[in-house]
């Protein structure tokens, strides 16, 4: 029997805290880099979906719903397109881009033979993921204001918001990718999570018009508050409880973050 | 040192389940050296390596990469090491060149610095003038160069390579054999790992043979052949009946019923029996007489030992 028995470490050591360093610059750099060869078709694709809903819908049901909350069905529905398109961006990348490089490509084990750790390999997919989600709100940004749907200089405002609701949604996909064992599995996220909650959220109609109980979940989900700050800053009004919505975001973030952390050193430090 | 391991464990699962895939070893690798980690699949090779580079931790033992203790200070001895993994890792989103700068951006490389060192690296590899070549118009055996230029770029003390030449052609062995001895020339140590004997007899050397989690024997590989098995292999094969046998044909009614008295030890696998001895020529003579069977003569080699050693079945 071999000497010096240590006992094997605690399983619990996976959900120790992150640790950190500068070095994660160098992974977030890496994917910016390949994203920028393809820069313009990320951007379009990013953009296209989302604005086709926004302008079909808020054209088309904009005929029979002439006023929601006071504005025009358009420019009550652009702020609801700009969170949600956030919201998906955010978790494309962290889904499907995120488990290429994980488990297809194997670019994080090449990168842990470098000085560099997994969880900064992690940190820097959140980063990312919220940054390649930014860079699409702000097209997206750029397109409403271009419609005249937005007029206000607040609506500069919703960048940062956009970002950390990248943060949060980014956050949360690294926990399906920590999980995934193929690609299929995300189809499970997407249907049980994603879309209703983008139906939920107030995205395309008011919460008020949910039953009660509904709207006391419907209130808790992430995308309800990164709609609540969004919308308002577009039409130029300062959001109601802000500090409760940004608080709610990245709270979510960071406990999304640590679990995805563990689970992903769980799968790949063994 | 490059690398001091000493009673190494790692275990997987827990209470009954527990498994122990590396159990108590221990590892010297001397400055300017090639050491071969030999073993069959699941003897615990790439396990070793993974603790040993601090990316997995290992249950008990005692492990220092260029000085530094793992796991504590392993992202700082990585900045010191080059891995060439079993895998191919490279990046498809890059070109060759790119691949080689990006990952120098990993250990805080600058563009500046590595961009006029991707000719002399890419030209180490044999893969002169592919500055621009995607990673998918690269054959297998390219890529494999490719990583090898890759685990250079940080000028390493100490390269780790995982079976790097499993399922290359001859001509790009050769070529990887012919560079990483170059590498230890220019003062590189080497740790790889191997299931080809012919690699590791030619490269290390030292080298271990592993099975089931510990080091069965250690040492150059002429050492290693000396210690553990008969200097001469006569391999016996081929049709053979005989009036008195008690039945059966072939090598292994032959070895049955000569086998004993003219070699020290015999082994038989299928249709053919291994005879290690001293002196070969009582065997040959007596072959010579036998028309039916035929037989190879040759020198034992590391095969021999690895064989006697880890047994001939197979491992899945």
């Amino acid at each position: 029997m071999p000497r010096s028995e240590a006992p094997p470490p605690p399983a619990t050591a996976h959900f120790a805290p992150p640790r950190l360093s500068l070095r994660l610059v160098a992974v977030w750099r890496r994917n910016f880099l390949v994203w920028k060869k393809l820069a313009l078709p990320s951007i379009v694709g990013n953009l296209a979906d989302p604005v086709i809903y926004m302008l079909g819908l808020g054209y088309g049901l904009g005929l029979l719903v002439p006023e929601v909350e006071g504005v025009s069905y358009i420019a009550f529905l652009a702020g609801g397109t700009l969170a949600y398109s956030t919201m998906n961006a955010a978790t494309f990348e962290a889904l499907y881009s995120g488990f290429s490089r994980m488990h297809v490509q194997k670019t994080w084990e090449a990168i842990m033979n470098a000085p560099i750790a997994l969880d900064d390999i992690v940190a820097a997919e959140l980063v990312w993921a919220a940054s390649k989600s930014c860079l699409a709100g702000v097209a997206i940004l750029a397109v409403i204001a271009a419609f005249g749907f937005t007029a206000s200089p607040l609506a500069l405002a919703a960048i940062p918001v956009v970002f950390l609701t990248g943060l949060c949604f980014a956050a949360l996909g690294l926990i399906m990718t920590a999980l995934a064992p193929s690609y299929d599995f995300f189809m499970y996220y997407f249907t049980l999570f994603i879309t209703p909650m983008t139906l939920l959220s107030g995205v395309f109609f008011p919460q008020g018009q949910l039953p009660d109980s509904v709207q006391t979940i419907a209130a808790a989900l992430p995308l309800s508050h990164a709609v609540s700050l969004i919308r308002p800053l577009l039409l130029g009004q300062v959001p109601a409880h802000i500090g409760l919505h940004l608080g709610v975001l990245a709270l979510i973030t960071v406990l999304a973050f640590w679990l995805a952390l563990g689970l992903t050193r769980r799968r790949l430090l063994k | 040192m490059p690398l001091e391991i000493s009673g190494l464990v790692k275990r997987y699962g827990r209470g009954a389940d527990a498994r122990e895939v590396v159990r108590g070893l221990d590892l010297k690798l001397q400055r300017g050296e090639c050491f071969a980690l030999l073993g069959p699949n699941g003897a615990g090779k790439t396990t070793t390596l993974r603790c040993a580079l601090g990316l997995t931790e290992a249950s008990a033992g005692r492990i220092r990469l260029c000085g530094l203790p793992v796991p504590g200070q392993a992202r700082e001895a990585r900045a010191r090491v080059g891995v060439v993994p079993q895998m191919d890792s490279l990046d498809p989103d890059f070109t060759c060149a790119e691949n080689l700068i990006v990952f120098a951006g990993y250990f805080g490389i600058h563009e500046r610095e590595i961009r006029p060192r991707v000719p002399e690296l890419l030209a180490f590899a044999g893969l002169e003038g592919k500055e621009t070549a995607r990673i998918q118009s690269l054959s297998g055996g390219m890529k494999r160069r490719l990583t090898l230029a890759r685990a250079l770029v940080n000028r390493p003390e100490l390269l780790v390579l995982d079976e790097p030449t499993t399922g290359l052609d001859p001509q790009a062995r050769h070529l990887i054999w012919e560079r990483l001895r170059r590498l230890t020339a220019e003062g590189t140590t080497i740790l790889l790992t191997t299931h080809f004997m012919d690699e590791a007899e030619r490269l290390a050397h030292r080298l271990a043979i592993l099975d089931t989690g510990r080091i069965l024997a250690q040492g150059s590989p002429r050492e290693v052949i000396a210690a553990h098995i008969e200097p001469q292999v006569v391999e016996v094969f081929g049709d053979w009946t005989e009036a008195e046998s008690a039945g059966g044909s072939g090598a292994a009614a032959w070895a049955a019923a000569h086998a004993g008295a003219l070699s020290r030890r015999c082994e038989i696998s299928g249709e053919t029996a291994f005879c290690y001895t001293d002196d070969a020529a009582p065997l040959l003579a007596h072959l010579a007489r036998q028309p039916g069977l035929r037989t190879l003569h040759r020198p034992a080699n590391l095969e021999d030992v690895f064989l006697k050693l880890t047994g001939r079945e197979l491992r899945d």
